[in-house]
């Protein structure tokens, strides 16, 4: 395998191809945090005043909250809450009318990522929400989103726009005291995204938006809320890549999908690719993520997929509350770690409802010196009659330096329900690689090819374009690794 | 919280109390070891609901009572042993005699594996060690009969902690089967506090089975450590049937390359009952190979814990370990914790596991029932079906027919007589 070294070395180095910084003002608020902050992100963006009591009740609890230390496997440098930005807004401009308005370095950041806004619009028949640091540039297909009802836009418009709906949901899967990175986005959340499906309404087109951080030190605090009524289905997809960096970054966002009707169906997809830091594992964001559906509708669905290649540090679990009677809840992930990476991620299935039914399915990657955990909740509750839960957890490691972890919580209190749980951790087998050598492809092609096949079961639940996305990322971070 | 450091305070100031008697029995050395360990117990303290070891292990109702020990010379139980003739070289004799006898092995190995530094109840145990059960089978030596140790809770006294001890040293390519049973008076609330260390030297073979027949009321949490020497072969076979708070704790280390560890486990759970099993298997080095099965049948507002981590350091290349753990709930009360745990720092490993909890099988019982059998019946032999599978693999026939003999018996199920079984 010496001869393909070289080039497995190359890709395996290759730099971080996302990592430039555009050169937008920015208006930003001071360093640190304190209601006075607070209270300026709310008045920055002409809040109500319900809002910013929310805010300020969950910077309150925050502050009692001791910053978690859960997993001993996992190492967290110090964060210094004082020390970020916790809100930057590109300077307002007058209002936009057509994409021609969007300012053009903006346009070139995104053209530069392949996510040209028209590019989207026309071909993929995608409507783009894109979050540019926090505030939403560019809103497109809304017309057309608007002929069924739907209501796609940003965060704060949502609040202006339907603070009733904004109000009853805001807070009610993911509460303001769940955990300490949930009060803080609770406290401080700068934008994010709002969907809304009425009842009966089958979304005709998979909405999705890019998140970018951009702004030296600024922290993202996103807060996307979607809710189904009855009878409805959306598809959303989230995607994010972030510019090199080489101080760390907190990304402490809070996602609530609420299936609220008898048979509504949300499916979530998401791409993450940010600046996981450099090979010796300086710089890198920080990414904990509260993200939680619930299930309230009779046969309703939640169905999470994740493809996990960037971040320094990615803690996150995304997880469905099975309330009604025979929803269903599922949990599609890659995860992979490469160089210093750590990843901690899984789901939470917790069963309520009677027939209630959850599969999860997680594939993870490590390389380098990669640390990869996988870490799960199943719960059956007492009345949850006839629940059924599958996991699989499949681990490959390519690297004598890198982990692969396992720890599934199974927690039953029903006789009839049943639990499978299977996990399995292996490497690439050289009788694999001398097979597909054998047959002509190189080391490269091959543990490409072996490492796709691996993930499949989980890209086949990604959107068409996600999932070309999805395999062009684990390419470039993994080829190198296997020599 | 204020009670639980209080009940700690009855341990400390036993331990304070008889200290003189117990300075008595050993060495010097022996003594400052259990005043270090009862210095560490009173540093840990008894673990909280926030030391993910004892997450679904509740520590209140165990550490609600002020367990006092015996006097000195019944503090670590009683144990009596059944043993076959043996050959010159091995001794089985009382932890006691062998602190004068064989003052040198047992400084050489007594406490130095089961970590009384992290482990409180360890450090609890080690702080009363004087007495309990000393194995040692030189080099060479193959014990074909079985030995069979009797860990007996007293019959008199209620409120009493017992901590036993055993220490059990292997040489190159011996061999032994050991037998611990432990049982207890039905009508008394008592606690048992076991420490079992074994060290498996190079090429030898232990087959070990525990057999947990403790009273109604009791309280038994039993840690056992096994250093698994070169090219050497553990196996455990735990049968957990009493008491109302169990804990079993097996922490198993590969000192050497090619070492093989077996864990099968069967617990059986009813009325108020809390069983948890905790094992570890650390494969600190390569070409090691481990098989875990524990499986668990829960009734009644039983809870079960399951926690059963395998462990691949950085250079364990080539290990192969599998771990399972099946769980039938057979109540709506009953709670079962599981979790199988993969902690992998090498890459060319073979590591499974899988966990399931479920309920007998629809189809089975269908079968079943379509032949004849009554619901009950089908779903008794079901059970039992289930159950057996740990206990036929057993290899000491006595052990082995008696279970199979009080599982029919606990399922209402006809004896079968061991010709006919076979055929």
């Amino acid at each position: 395998m010496t001869t393909a070294t070289s080039t497995i070395q190359e890709l395996a180095n290759r730099e971080y191809q996302h990592g430039f910084v555009t050169d937008i003002e920015s208006e930003s608020v001071p360093r640190g945090l304190n209601e006075d902050i607070i209270r300026l992100i709310s008045a920055k963006k002409r809040e109500p005043d319900w809002l910013l009591d929310w805010r300020l009740k969950a910077f309150r609890h925050w502050q009692t909250m001791e910053e978690p230390r859960w997993w001993p496997n996992l190492r967290i440098g110090p964060i210094d809450y004082q020390d970020i930005i916790y809100y930057s807004a590109p300077k307002p401009k007058k209002k936009l009318n057509s994409l021609d308005e969007v300012d053009p370095e903006l346009r070139r950041t995104f053209e530069k990522l392949g996510i040209s806004l028209d590019e989207q619009k026309r071909l993929a028949g995608v409507a783009v929400d894109a979050v540019f640091d926090s505030v939403s540039v560019a809103t497109t297909f809304k017309k057309t989103l608007a002929e069924h009802g739907i209501i796609f836009c940003s965060f704060s418009e949502a609040v202006r726009e339907h603070p009733a709906l904004v109000r009853k949901y805001l807070g009610s899967v993911v509460p303001y005291n769940d955990n300490f990175f949930a009060a803080l986005n609770s406290a401080v959340f700068s934008d994010g995204s709002f969907c809304y499906i009425p009842k009966g309404v089958r979304c005709p087109m998979e909405l999705s938006t890019y998140f970018r951080i951009n702004s030296a030190g600024t922290g993202q605090f996103e807060r996307t809320l979607i809710i189904a009524e009855e009878g409805s289905y959306v598809s959303y997809l989230e995607g994010c890549t972030a510019p090199m960096r080489d101080e760390n970054q907190l990304h402490a966002a809070v996602v609530e999908l609420i299936a609220v009707g008898e048979r509504a169906e949300i499916k979530y997809s998401t791409v993450q690719n940010w600046y996981p830091g450099d090979k010796e594992g300086r710089g890198g964001i920080y990414n904990f993520v509260t993200k939680r559906g619930a299930c309230r509708g009779v046969g309703s669905k939640i169905s999470w997929t994740q493809v996990e290649t960037g971040s320094a540090i990615t803690w996150k679990y995304p997880s469905v509350i099975l309330q009604g009677d025979n929803s269903i809840g599922e949990f599609y992930s890659v995860a992979l770690t490469n160089h210093k990476q750590q990843a901690d991620t899984g789901t939470k299935m917790i069963h309520i409802g009677k027939n209630t039914r959850s599969t999860i399915v997680s594939k993870g990657i490590s390389a380098g010196n990669g640390q990869n955990t996988y870490r799960g909740l199943v719960k059956v509750l007492k009345g949850a009659t006839g629940a059924r839960n599958y996991s699989q957890c499949d681990s490959l490691l390519l690297g004598d330096r890198c982990g692969a972890h396992t720890f599934p919580y199974i927690e039953v209190k029903n006789s009839t329900a049943k639990v499978e749980h299977e996990a399995s951790t292996s490497k690439i087998g050289e009788d694999q690689i001398f097979y597909c050598k054998q047959r002509g492809l190189s080391t490269e092609d091959a543990v490409n090819m072996i490492v796709n096949g691996f993930c499949k079961q989980v890209f086949l639940n990604l959107p068409m374009e996600f999932a070309v996305e999805a395999q062009k990322l684990l390419g470039v971070s993994l080829e190198g690794s296997v020599g | 919280m204020t009670e639980v450091m209080e009940r700690q305070n009855t341990y400390l100031a036993a331990f304070e109390r008889l200290e003189r008697e117990l300075a008595a029995a050993g060495t010097p050395a022996l003594h400052r070891l259990r005043k270090a360990a009862a210095a560490r117990f009173a540093e840990l303290g008894f673990p909280g609901p926030r030391d993910e070891e004892w997450r679904f292990t509740p520590i209140a109702p165990l550490a609600r009572i002020p367990f006092e020990p015996a006097p000195h010379d019944r503090m670590n139980g009683s144990c009596s042993f059944r043993i076959p003739p043996l050959p010159k070289g091995v001794i089985v004799c009382r932890l006691s005699e062998a602190m004068h006898k064989h003052a040198a092995l047992i400084e050489q190995h007594l406490a130095r594996y089961a970590d009384w530094k992290k482990h409180p109840f360890v450090a609890l145990n080690t702080a009363f060690v004087c007495d309990g059960v000393f194995v040692y089978v030189p080099r060479g030596i193959v014990l074909e009969e079985p030995l069979f140790l009797d860990f007996h809770a007293g019959k008199d006294d209620d409120g009493r902690v017992w901590h036993y001890r055993s220490l059990v040293l292997l040489g190159e390519n011996s061999q032994v089967t050991l037998v611990d049973n432990y049982s207890g008076p039905m009508e008394c609330t008592y606690f048992s506090n076991a420490v079992t260390e074994i060290v498996v030297g190079p090429g030898a073979i232990v087959d070990h089975y525990k057999l947990q027949r403790e009273g109604d009321r009791a309280f038994h949490l039993a840690v056992m450590q096994v250093q698994i020497g070169r090219a050497a072969n553990f196996s455990s076979h735990a049968i957990t049937q009493g008491g109302q708070w169990v804990r079993n704790e097996i922490n198993a280390v590969f000192e050497n390359e090619g070492g093989e560890c077996t864990l099968n486990g069967l617990y059986q759970a009813n009325g108020e009952q809390l069983v948890d099993n905790h094992t570890l298997i650390d494969h600190a080095h390569p070409h090691c190979a481990s098989h875990e099965l524990y499986k668990g049948i829960l009734d009644g507002k039983a809870r079960g814990v399951f926690n059963g981590k395998i462990y691949v350091r950085q250079d364990a290349q080539r290990t192969d370990a599998k771990q399972t753990n099946q769980t039938l709930l057979l109540s709506d009360d009953a709670t079962i914790n599981t979790k199988p745990q993969l902690e992998i720092y090498a890459d060319d490993v073979k590591c499974t596991h899988g966990a399931t909890v479920g309920q007998l099988d629809a189809e089975s019982l269908f079968y079943l029932r379509s032949r004849g059998v009554g619901l009950a019946e089908a779903r008794s032999l079901l059970t039992y079906a289930f159950a057996n599978d740990i206990v036929s693999r057993i290899k000491v026939a006595s052990v082995r027919e008696e279970l199979e003999r009080s599982l029919l018996q606990a399922h209402h199920l006809p004896a079968v007589d061991a010709g006919e079984e076979d055929a």
